[in-house]
């Protein structure tokens, strides 16, 4: 039997983050990760690190944490680009939404101004035509998402973290963890499972929400900005059963990661032909230079969706010493940093530095 | 656009050619499919010197002289699969077929070890600097080295002399030992002597060495030398190319991506089928190297064989299997006597370069052991072969399995991806929400 200050469940990006914060907090800490550090929906993500400004409890989470990555803005493993994001407006209606979204993304501490379409083209020359205008955020940027997960349990394991890689949580114990090989963790538990909440804790709802991505070949110069079009907030944060949305990302190697789709309640993993074309085909209107890439490979993630959109972030009610950093959907790379000192503050007894209470587990148990 | 067809055939070797022209002869709707221009695969490609070789000119004429002729769509090159229904990306956009029964016939392709200055230029695959000579790449008055393992070495450099360049000599690793044995037990494919007395006469002034291997490929710009290691001395050549092949592997991407089961037994899978080459899945059979190298007189046969399956036709399929199980045993000869030898695995250094797209080295990929955390690690095999030359290599050197193809099979233009025809979806796409 060994005893911990505190035994992190899974080593996605969240896990990671917060395996690291408490580590640099003085905790013991066991990680528990049955499979590569950083291979769930972490290696499955785009690695944009981008403030989404519609939900004011979101967005103060994903500014905090924003702030905290710019910490690895020289860590090679990051591959950290500053690309800058460019939303496009497709007509002068989402055109008249942008002063207010610059309002709110500066009033979070963000830097966001409006483009008018010349010089959205200026920007990005391989738009479409036809484009109203847009807002660029400039000092957002791109990562490299499991490698900073493996860093981060690194890191940890250099504090004296010990890592039980190849094993999983089969059963939670009060204040004590049993893994599928039988052995026994004791201490305050954190579970930072992603998708695999439910099946260690049903009573907190969390649904994978399936998303497709595709990588080309290397284009250098093609595109400079990650783009995604003003209505992708509307995909992201609507409940349409399936979805597509404009977003594509220039990676520091010339590539371009082309997304994205959004699809309820479907766990097979295989790309699926039809949705793949359907996001290919929405792209090409914004962007139809597309046509004309080579593809090398598509592939899909399952995104931890809670029914509000916000991760369930602090102490489970009527469980003690159970914790959960989970159900980031979307934005869980960005938000890992901020969502992970969050958690260790309250764990410690701190004032975090944020409200936590929107991402209070209690919110979904009342 | 789809277009149906009761047979398909992938593969246009001798292997799809003979499925198509057997599916065809029982009044069958064949649609014979290849990524190439032309029909003959890997071993009858077209040749723009000498011509199309005569057996392949004759497999290629029957399958038009058929009661139904087959119909022949060159160029497109298979992508993406689902069910009953195949992708193909062709010069004028993508093109979906359907089939009622397909014939998986996508053969093999040449296993590549890495050693010190294997990405040098002027260092190619065995087989990749023969078809390149076929398709007129200069090779005359060049200074080859052949090296590695197999019977393709020596139709490499037949073909290459034929072209004009000068064979230094052929360097097998098997050991003198083991080519003697296999000699010994050629006599039962009278076929196979007859093309090995050919070859032989037309390298008779041409050195064959032995357990012998090159450890090395020197030069600035381009390969200027070689290390050639034979018994326990090692020797420098100088030369302008170096052809070297380790053997071959079944190309079993498109079965695996509509399901069909694998063998994998050894470093490399092999699509399964029972002995009328039915695979797994329904409907779908294989034939030729995609399920397991034996040479071309087992791709005829078993392209027979999967053809009359295909169109119904069990009795004349049945009438075969003595003679699929015969030239069959031939690659178990192969196997046995062309194994290769481990130090192979063991030439490339912690700086070689493993994976040529991202330019990963050994070195980097050192404590990983599975494909896929080295590849989220370090990028090793996310390039654009996607793994079909280093996961190969790491999987015979016995450093991690190899991960599964992922769609599209071949890099493949978006707008191929794309445009493929499907039912169309009931759902709206985010943006068409806006005002
Ligand atoms: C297609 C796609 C694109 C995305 N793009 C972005 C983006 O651009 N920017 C952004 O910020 N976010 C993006 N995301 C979202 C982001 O990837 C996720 O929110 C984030 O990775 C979630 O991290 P996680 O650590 O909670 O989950 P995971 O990475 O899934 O980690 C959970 C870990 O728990 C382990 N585990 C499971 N069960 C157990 C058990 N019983 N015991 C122990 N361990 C267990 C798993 O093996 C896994 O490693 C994207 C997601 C997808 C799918
Ligand atoms: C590089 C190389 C050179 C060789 N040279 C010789 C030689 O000189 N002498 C000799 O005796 N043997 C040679 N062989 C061995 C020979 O290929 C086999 O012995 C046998 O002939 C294989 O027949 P097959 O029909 O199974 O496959 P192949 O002849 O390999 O034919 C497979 C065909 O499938 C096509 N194909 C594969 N995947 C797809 C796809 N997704 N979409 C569309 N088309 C596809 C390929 O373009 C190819 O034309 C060579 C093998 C290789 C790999």
């Amino acid at each position: 039997m060994s005893r911990y200050d505190l035994i992190v469940a899974g080593a996605g990006i969240v896990g990671a983050s917060c395996a690291n914060e408490a580590s640099i907090a003085g905790l013991r800490v066991a990680i528990v990760e049955p499979g590569p550090v950083g291979g769930g929906a972490t290696a499955c993500s785009m690695g944009h690190l981008v403030a989404m400004d519609d939900d004011p409890a979101e967005l103060a989470l994903a500014r905090y944490s924003l702030r905290r990555w710019e910490a690895f803005a020289h860590l090679a493993e990051a591959e950290f680009s500053r690309c800058g994001t460019l939303w496009v407006a497709r007509n002068d209606g989402e055109v008249a939404g942008i002063a207010a979204r610059v309002a709110r993304l500066n009033a979070a501490g963000g830097e966001a101004h409006a483009v008018d379409a010349r010089t959205l083209y200026e920007l990005e020359p391989a738009l479409a035509a036809g484009l109203a205008g847009g807002m660029l955020v400039p000092a957002e940027a791109v990562v490299y998402p499991p490698r900073v997960a493996q860093h981060l349990v690194r890191c940890a394991q250099q504090r004296g973290a010990r890592l039980h890689a190849g094993r999983s949580v089969r059963r939670l114990g009060r204040a004590s963890v049993t893994l599928d090989d039988g052995s026994l963790l004791t201490g305050p538990v954190l579970l930072a499972t992603g998708c695999a909440l439910p099946r260690l804790l049903p009573q907190l709802p969390l649904r994978p929400r399936k998303g497709h991505l595709l990588i080309t070949e290397r284009y250098p110069g093609l595109l400079r900005h990650q783009v995604l079009e003003l209505g992708y907030a509307d995909s992201a944060h609507g409940d349409a059963a399936s979805s597509v949305a404009f977003n594509v990302q220039p990676r520091p190697t010339g590539q371009l990661l082309v997304g994205s789709s959004r699809e309820f309640d479907v766990e097979d993993p295989a790309v699926s032909p039809a949705m793949l074309q359907r996001m290919l085909r929405h792209a090409f209107r914004f962007m139809p230079a597309l046509r004309q890439l080579q593809g090398l490979r598509a592939w899909t993630g399952l995104r931890p969706a809670t029914p509000d959109g916000r991760p369930y972030l602090g102490a489970v009610p009527g469980h003690p010493d159970l914790w959960v950093a989970a159900g980031h959907e979307g934005l869980g790379v960005t938000t890992a940093l901020g969502s992970a000192r969050l958690l260790i503050d309250l764990l410690l007894g701190h004032a975090p530095a944020i409200d936590p209470a929107p991402y209070s587990p209690a919110r979904v148990l009342a | 656009m789809t277009e149906h067809y009761d047979v398909l055939v992938v593969g246009a070797g001798p292997a799809g050619l003979a499925a198509a022209q057997a599916a065809a002869s029982h009044g069958a709707r064949v649609g014979l499919v290849d990524a190439q221009a032309r029909q003959g695969g890997q071993v009858w490609r077209h040749d723009a010197v000498h011509g199309t070789p005569r057996a392949a000119s004759r497999a290629i004429n029957a399958s038009v002289g058929t009661r139904v002729p087959v119909t022949w769509l060159a160029r497109h090159q298979v992508i993406a699969a689902q069910s009953q229904r195949l992708c193909a990306e062709t010069p004028l956009g993508a093109v979906e077929l359907s089939f009622g029964r397909l014939v998986i016939a996508t053969g093999a392709r040449e296993l590549l070890l890495p050693f010190p200055g294997w990405t040098l230029p002027g260092v190619t695959g065995a087989g990749g600097l023969q078809a390149l000579a076929k398709q007129g790449w200069p090779v005359r008055g060049k200074r080859v080295v052949v090296a590695g393992s197999g019977p393709l070495l020596w139709a490499a450099a037949a073909s290459l002399r034929r072209h004009g360049a000068r064979v230094l000599g052929i360097h097998e690793q098997a050991s003198a030992a083991a080519m003697r044995a296999f000699a010994l037990q050629l006599w039962r494919w009278p076929g196979r002597v007859a093309q090995a007395l050919q070859l032989r006469a037309a390298l008779h002034d041409v050195a064959h060495h032995c357990g012998s291997f090159v450890r090395r490929a020197d030069g600035d710009a381009a390969v200027t030398s070689v290390q050639v290691t034979s018994g326990g001395t090692s020797m420098r050549v100088d030369c302008d190319l170096l052809a070297v092949g380790h053997g071959l592997v079944p190309n079993v991407a498109l079965a695996g991506m509509l399901g069909c089961a694998m063998d994998r037994d050894g470093a490399h899978p092999v699509v399964q089928v029972d002995e009328l080459l039915r695979t797994s899945v329904a409907n779908i059979h294989a034939a030729g190297e995609s399920c397991g190298i034996a040479g071309l007189s087992a791709a005829r046969i078993e392209g027979r064989i999967a053809g009359h399956m295909a169109a119904g036709a069990t009795a004349a399929a049945t009438s075969l299997l003595r003679q699929r199980r015969h030239a069959r045993r031939f690659g178990e000869l192969l196997e046995r006597h062309f194994a290769l030898d481990p130090r192979l695995y063991a030439l490339a250094e912690h700086d070689t370069i493993i994976c040529r797209c991202e330019d990963v080295t050994l070195g980097a990929l050192d404590g990983y052991t599975d494909a896929r955390t080295a590849r989220l690690a370090t990028r090793c095999g996310m390039g654009a072969c996607q793994g079909r030359v280093c996961g190969t290599a790491l999987a015979q050197m016995g450093r991690f399995p190899r991960s599964d193809c992922r769609l599209p099979i071949f890099p493949a233009r978006l707008a191929t991806l794309a445009d493929r025809a499907s039912p169309p979806l009931p759902s709206r796409d985010s943006g068409d929400n806006h005002p």
